[in-house]
């Protein structure tokens, strides 16, 4: 690759030939301000449309100002990032923006963690000289995401998320000029379009436009309520990122805290969704087998590959965009519903409780999982079987309103009998953790024999499509990775097509998986955020004493006490589920 | 075929349609009927002539008489006294505003006379809906030349050699453009034609199209022999309703005679042409936005590089010209390099239409030869300022060019000078202003429109340009201070500085441009709440002069809403609380006795 010779603020340097002016100068030590830039490096996503015009960089000769996210260097380019030309073309389409903006920060919910307030603040906008009307929308509330617009600064990063990285295509721009604006098509409410609330539109919002639906009020009432048995469940990727929020280094983990603080919040028992993923691996994995094994036996009733189905916004996504393969996936609950009807039933009789008096509240990583336990199939006579979801950040929030200090909190331990879990629940956390605790559950169910290595490195890494061939004792099982709905599409374009060979396709809408969800702390465009928390779930796995979900103790006993084997009936009615052509009537245009 | 003995022409234009020419044209024709001369004379419906002012337009051939402002009930005396008795119609020609003298002869008059036309060559002269019209002036030479005797870069040399530069508004030379996207490999090119025309009061493009659109699929065919492309695109407004019905029956002509398609003249190259229509959006004249429009994407403008030779439509090597510099391509392959790099200067060859428009006596089509004088253009072509008010400044360049005044009048047109002057060569709107027209309101009005066309995309013109407009508001209301000069100032500029395309870069010319040239006009507004040409309804007030008034009524019957109130025969008195300053009274009264102050 050929090299440049640039000059920037007067340091000279080589880059390699196709730099942008913004990437030379970080490699200088020079940080130029963006707002609207996005690059999530390890995940292969750049979004860079030269909206925001933050950026701009003086050029010598050049008639205008550049963009340095999106202007590539030049042999002998002479750049000057902050003359005074720079500086108040900066400041001024700042003040423009701002003023187009709501300065309600003091109440927004993204007040403290708002790119475009931290922005105000380093380019020193003490005073907005261009005041004028505001360009305002209707607010939009779904059961995942709340859509304000008003304060919606057109930096286009949750179009890229939603329609290059998810390919769901339900966000773009509309309306022209000063009214023009991010949203679904027709301007339509999001519960009326195809969308799957994965939620990394709210990931990646720079502002207050795009937040998730708050419970943490409703949380706080129902835990005053005396008459309420109040149980929480927390997913496998939230220990590895809610340390961020009280100032901990990514990839921090904090189980034994997350249970204390739980459990001083005043939920009366601190479960863990990580036995349900044990569950969840339980029926899958003897689904697979099942499918598997009629198959081989020429079975012509049976198609595969068999697809995972614990992520919600995945099955939104297959519900809506390929009702023509809503047979393929497992019909296996995902683990925090399946959590959800075990607690109800098996739990509550347990306790002697009625199911209405018993509110399960799952601490969740994810967005679309608010939506998931609002599912109508998912209730029993109109009682939820998880009553609602809360996102990482939302509890974070709540720990700090509740005054407790969480860094000094003792590590302590889940309760049973839902609290016990193995290596292979915890991997749920990731993407390739759910096929990887599959197949060590898998192999040994149908070789009869330990498994031989208990990693397998193969099914692991960040690429957004990964396959990996793993022999069961002779059989040779095809699978396929994928996270990203964009990259599920592809897998899913090639069954449709009748090219694939996969027997088992794991599949996460998030970038990296749960650890990359919408409803984690903010990764604010550092992918090496997301890398962490990946290496801490393995972490936590190897740390683990079990490490294959049908060796958990209390999987088993559950199984003895309550729901027979798995695939049993019982089984069947309460950890599975079928799905729905959302295809057409999700689109009904109805009138303001 | 019939061999007719005389042709009458009419004009067939979007502005002359809308004067009932197709009227004309019919009666014209049920006229030759009744005569039985339906054999002898041959009607037909021409492109623009570009006398706009004077049309609808008829000319009459061999003998070359034109009519000017026809109507449907004229067709029978022109029948009957030019066709059959051989008198041309008094009172239909044209006349000398100087002299006062009838003149049958368009190339006697004024406004032809400076003129020079190349892009326009054959619009009035021909049927646009004929291509053995077309083909009789000259149409596919160049295309049958190209493909039988030259190579792809003897043609673009001739384009480089000839200095044609993109007559879209930047300037960027025609050859040079062509020889990049040639260079890039691609099995797959595409030719594209843009054809959305959007600045307002502009119809250069739409007149080429609707009077002679074989020259712009020739010259398409022969970019594409060219760069390596077999598919031609033209996106085109669907508000030209006439200029897409004349496209479709010329493509299809063209595919007939096998001058598109495959093999074409059998020489082995195929080119076909298809239609994309614009749904109307200012900014899809930004070669970026148009391609992503015809993709089906959002009309938004990408950052460049790359540039549309590099990755264009569908990602592929893309060469987008425009209108009028296609229809040059024809007439520089068979006429020589040379001969078209002798006219005008030198940096700037060629001609350049435009759309002449506003306070001037002779609307129209023009097209001069570069350098031609913006004096030559307003005074003469245009036959000066109308109603003999006094001229104040002259647009160019769309919406978002410059304003120029009298010291620029000898100013040359070309692309360097207009640039230098603080104004742009754009697509060729002309509009002229005289002093009844207040500065800051005009530039308000040019901010509207790109408030209302910025598609939003980068924020220096998304919510810049909304500011500026609410400034200016403010100002023509006179509620602004000196300060507000200053942001307006700093404002304008960080628009230019930094928006992402040409729109935003642009859009702030007209008030920077005011500015500079009439600085003392918005100091008027905002020190003295003044708006001197009595333009701006908040600033203005209207009073009648008692010395003058007679007392005859006239402003107190018509005034809407009963503001005026005096005895006959005396002088009257406009209520200030009342009045609505709707201007009726002034045009009502005869005695010049209302005053706006």
């Amino acid at each position: 690759m050929s090299t440049i010779n640039i000059t920037i603020d007067n340091k000279t340097l080589q880059v390699d030939k196709g730099t942008t002016i913004l990437k030379a100068a970080q490699k200088a030590g020079i940080h130029i301000p963006t707002l609207c830039y996005m690059h999530l490096e390890d995940l292969n996503i750049e979004h860079k449309p030269a909206g925001c015009r933050i950026c701009v960089v003086e050029v010598a000769g050049r008639r205008n100002l550049a963009p340095a996210c999106a202007t590539e260097c030049t042999e002998g380019m002479v750049v000057n990032t902050h003359s005074l030309r720079v500086l108040n073309a900066r400041k001024t389409v700042m003040e423009l923006i701002l003023s187009d903006h709501p300065t309600d920060c003091l109440i927004c919910p993204k007040s403290g963690n708002c790119d475009l307030q931290s922005m105000a603040h380093q380019l020193g906008i003490r005073k907005i000289h261009y005041q004028g009307e505001q360009s305002t929308y209707r607010e939009d509330t779904s059961p995942s995401i709340i859509r304000d617009m008003d304060k919606c600064i057109m930096c286009r990063r949750c179009e890229t998320m939603c329609n290059e990285f998810q390919t769901v295509g339900v966000l773009s721009a509309v309306n022209r000029g000063f009214m023009a604006v991010v949203a679904p098509a027709f301007e339509q409410n999001l519960d009326h379009s195809p969308c799957t609330y994965c939620g990394q539109c709210v990931a990646v919002c720079p502002t207050g436009a795009l937040t998730e639906v708050d419970h943490t009020n409703q949380l706080i009432r129902t835990l005053a309520d005396p008459a309420k048995t109040v149980i929480v469940q927390t997913a496998p990727a939230v220990r590895a990122a809610l340390g961020e929020e009280f100032g901990l280094p990514a990839g921090t983990l904090v189980t034994g805290k997350l249970v204390a603080a739980l459990r001083r919040l005043g939920f009366h028992y601190v479960f863990d969704t990580d036995w349900a993923a044990d569950l969840t691996i339980m029926e899958e994995g003897t689904e697979l087998l099942d499918r598997l094994t009629r198959y081989l036996n020429g079975d012509k009733s049976v198609t595969l590959p068999i697809l995972t189905s614990c992520c919600p916004a995945w099955v939104k996504f297959f519900e809506h965009q390929f009702p023509d393969l809503i047979d393929i996936p497992s019909s296996a609950r995902s683990p925090q519903q399946m959590f959800g009807s075990v607690a109800k039933t098996y739990f509550a009789q347990m306790l002697g409780i009625d199911r209405k008096n018993l509110v399960v509240v799952s601490i969740m990583p994810c967005l679309a999982k608010k939506y998931e336990c609002t599912r109508p199939e998912f209730a029993v006579d109109g009682n939820p079987d998880v009553d609602f979801s809360i996102s990482t950040r939302e509890l974070a929030n709540l720990i700090k309103q509740s005054n407790i200090d969480f860094l000094s909190l003792p590590d302590e331990d889940f309760d049973n009998p839902m609290g016990e879990s193995t290596g292979a629940g915890v991997i749920f956390g990731t993407t390739g953790g759910v096929i990887e605790a599959a197949v060590r559950t898998a192999y040994e169910l149908y070789t009869k024999k330990p498994l031989p290595r208990i990693d397998f490195h193969e099914l692991r890494g960040l690429d957004g499509i990964r396959q990996a061939t793993i022999d069961f004792d002779g059989l040779k099982l095809n699978i396929g990775i994928a996270h990203g709905l964009g990259n599920a599409r592809k897998l899913l374009e090639d069954i449709r097509a009748g090219k694939s060979n996969f027997h088992a396709i794991e599949i996460m809408a998030c970038p990296g998986g749960c650890i990359g969800g919408g409803g984690q702390p903010l990764h604010h465009g550092n992918s090496t955020i997301i890398k962490a928390r990946h290496k801490a779930i393995y972490l936590e796995d190897s740390n683990k004493p079990i490490r294959k979900s049908h060796e958990n103790p209390y999987i088993q006993k559950v199984y003895q006490e309550f729901l027979g084997k798995p695939m049993s009936e019982k089984a069947h009615h309460l950890l599975h589920t079928i799905y729905f052509d959302r295809s057409k009537k999700s689109f009904v245009v109805t009138q303001e | 075929m019939a061999n007719y003995k005389m042709h009458i022409l009419v004009c067939g234009g979007t502005g002359c349609k809308t004067s009932e020419s197709d009227m004309i044209a019919h009666n014209l024709r049920s006229s030759l009927q009744q005569h039985g001369l339906a054999d002898d004379v041959q009607v037909v419906m021409s492109g623009c002539f570009g006398f706009c002012e004077k049309g609808p337009i008829v000319k009459v051939l061999p003998d070359n008489t034109f009519y000017v402002s026809v109507k449907p009930s004229d067709a029978a005396t022109i029948i009957e006294e030019h066709i059959i008795k051989g008198r041309p119609v008094q009172h239909l020609l044209y006349n000398d505003p100087a002299t006062g003298e009838k003149i049958s002869e368009s190339r006697k008059m004024d406004f032809y006379q400076q003129q020079y036309r190349i892009a326009l060559r054959n619009c009035g002269f021909i049927d646009p809906e004929n291509i053995d019209e077309a083909i009789a002036r000259d149409a596919y030479q160049a295309l049958g030349k190209v493909l039988t005797q030259m190579k792809p870069q003897e043609v673009i040399d001739i384009i480089k050699r000839s200095g044609l530069r993109g007559r879209g508004g930047a300037g960027f030379p025609t050859g040079l453009k062509w020889e990049i996207a040639s260079k890039v490999p691609g099995e797959e090119k595409y030719v594209v034609c843009n054809a959305d025309e959007g600045d307002p009061g502009a119809f250069m493009d739409r007149s080429i199209l609707e009077g002679d659109p074989h020259s712009v699929l020739e010259a398409m065919a022969i970019c594409g022999y060219c760069i390596g492309a077999s598919q031609g695109l033209i996106y085109i407004r669907a508000e030209y309703p006439l200029a897409i019905e004349r496209l479709k029956i010329a493509i299809r002509q063209a595919r007939e005679y096998g001058l598109l398609g495959n093999n074409i003249m059998g020489t082995g190259f195929n080119f076909d042409i298809t239609l994309r229509y614009g749904a109307g959006a200012f900014v899809c004249g930004e070669e970026t936005a148009l391609i992503h429009s015809m993709e089906g994407h959002r009309g938004e403008p990408t950052f460049k590089p790359p540039f549309p030779a590099e990755k264009g439509y569908k990602g592929k090597p893309t060469n987008v010209n425009n209108v009028e510099t296609f229809a040059n391509v024809p007439a520089i392959i068979l006429n020589g390099a040379e001969w078209f790099a002798a006219i005008g200067t030198e940096k700037s060859k060629g001609t350049k239409v435009f759309a002449l428009a506003g306070k001037i006596n002779n609307v129209g089509l023009i097209e001069v030869p570069m350098g031609t004088k913006l004096r030559t253009v307003i005074n003469d072509i245009g036959g000066g300022i109308k109603n003999n008010k006094k001229f104040k400044a002259v647009q160019i360049g769309g919406p978002s060019g410059g304003f120029l005044t009298e010291k620029h009048l000898d100013t040359p047109i070309d692309y360097d000078s207009l640039t230098e002057a603080g104004s742009m060569m754009g697509s060729g709107g002309m509009i002229v202003m005289d002093e009844s027209d207040c500065m800051v309101a005009m530039a308000k009005f040019y901010l509207d429109f790109t408030v209302e066309e910025s598609c939003g995309k980068c924020a220096p013109c998304r919510i810049g340009n909304k500011r500026l407009d609410e400034l200016l508001e403010k100002i023509t209301e006179g509620k602004a201070t000196e300060e507000d000069l200053s942001l307006l100032r700093n404002l304008g500029q960080v628009i230019k500085d930094t928006s992402l395309c040409m729109l935003g870069g642009s859009s702030p010319n007209p008030v920077l441009s005011t500015l500079e040239h009439f600085y003392d006009e918005y100091l008027a507004h905002v020190r003295d709440h003044r708006c001197p040409a009595g333009q701006c309804k908040a600033l203005v007030h209207y009073i009648i002069d008692p010395e003058q008034c007679v007392g005859c009524t006239a402003c107190a019957r018509a005034c809407p809403v009963n503001a005026i109130s005096g005895e006959r025969k005396k002088p009257h008195v406009i209520d200030q609380l009342i009045c609505i300053k709707c201007g009726t009274c002034v045009e009502k009264c005869k005695f010049n006795a209302v005053l706006v102050q």
